[in-house]
């Protein structure tokens, strides 16, 4: 089953922000008000290693597992879409709380409400897919 | 076994949980993929047919299926910590942000991973439950198909892959999460 590796992934992420915390409403808060390096760390971590293996993929044209070659596609250049759009998304980040991985986890959680957050998600990029055209990117 | 259930069921460090993250994202990529969370939001628009009426949800969402189910083990995974590796559900928060939720009108902050007042649905016939639960989540599935990508599209994979429009994206991010944080909170939790 080839979905098999991803559901596996799924779980190690899903438990690793459960136990870690960052599905936690206080943590994104505490991150916000910069009272605890946590949250800071984890992604600043993350981050670093990143650089560092993506280097690595780039340099050494590592193939993906199917032997494929690994493209990863760089991002057009823009100021309003990615400021704009990243500004609208860190009001919602800060209000529920939860990025969209942790509403997933949370759900896992027994947080059953978060089903109402990922439905109004949903009908958010719904709403954004019908104004596209009329944003400025 | 019991010893090691005992110790990975202690609150994870940031040193432990960072690196994991990468190498999820790392896996993703060496399995021809990338990690992006958010877009599954944009495939379930479209699996349930809003790309008959509009292009951007008119795309093979088959082929995003790898994400739903990798969305589907964030929710195992939840369910495994929930029920095996927390034995006890207190956050380790700052005392300064314990005081400042305290001051905020929060009653014993921290005891639970979200605000149970909030996170009910009871909540959602008040308006502060409303404002943070509807129209937080619509803001955040309009935000981040705008800026292309959520924590893990920008803020992880795309700082790795040292891409500027990430970095705009997540300079956004924060100026939103700050006035949220600041300004909007602070009011609605005088309603």
């Amino acid at each position: 089953m080839k979905f098999l590796r991803y559901i596996v992934i799924g779980i190690v992420f899903g438990i690793t922000l459960a136990k870690a915390e960052v599905v936690s409403w206080y943590r994104i808060y505490e991150m916000f008000k910069f009272e605890s390096f946590h949250m800071y760390g984890i992604i600043g971590s993350a981050v670093v290693i990143g650089i560092v293996a993506i280097q690595i993929i780039k340099r050494f044209k590592i193939k993906s597992i199917d032997g494929q070659p690994i493209h990863i596609h760089p991002k057009q250049f823009s100021i309003p879409r990615y400021l704009i759009g990243g500004i609208v998304f860190g009001l919602g980040w800060a209000m529920t709380g939860a990025c969209p991985g942790p509403m997933f986890i949370l759900l896992g959680n027994g947080v059953g409400v978060i089903l109402v957050v990922i439905g109004a998600a949903v009908l958010g990029t719904y709403t954004y897919g019908r104004l596209r055209n009329k944003l400025p990117h | 076994m019991n010893e090691v259930i005992a110790f990975i069921s202690q609150p994870w460090p940031w040193y432990v949980a960072g690196p994991i993250i990468s190498l999820v994202m790392i896996s993703l990529i060496l399995f021809g993929n990338s990690f992006g969370i958010s877009a599954n939001l944009r495939t379930m628009c479209s699996i349930v047919g809003a790309g008959k009426n509009c292009e951007f949800f008119d795309f093979n969402w088959k082929s995003q299926i790898w994400n739903l189910v990798f969305a589907l083990g964030l929710v195992i995974g939840g369910v495994i910590a929930h029920l095996y590796l927390t034995p006890s559900t207190e956050v380790n928060l700052s005392a300064q942000t314990i005081e400042d939720l305290k001051a905020l009108g929060i009653e014993q902050p921290g005891t639970h991973l979200v605000p149970m007042d909030v996170f009910s649905w009871q909540s959602l016939f008040t308006v502060r439950g409303f404002i943070i639960l509807v129209v937080g989540g619509f803001l955040i599935g309009f935000g981040t198909r705008y800026a292309g990508g959520c924590t893990s599209g920008h803020a992880i994979s795309g700082l790795s892959d040292l891409q500027l429009p990430s970095l705009i994206a997540v300079i956004g991010f924060f100026i939103g999460g700050l006035l949220v944080t600041y300004l909007v909170l602070p009011f609605l939790y005088t309603l």
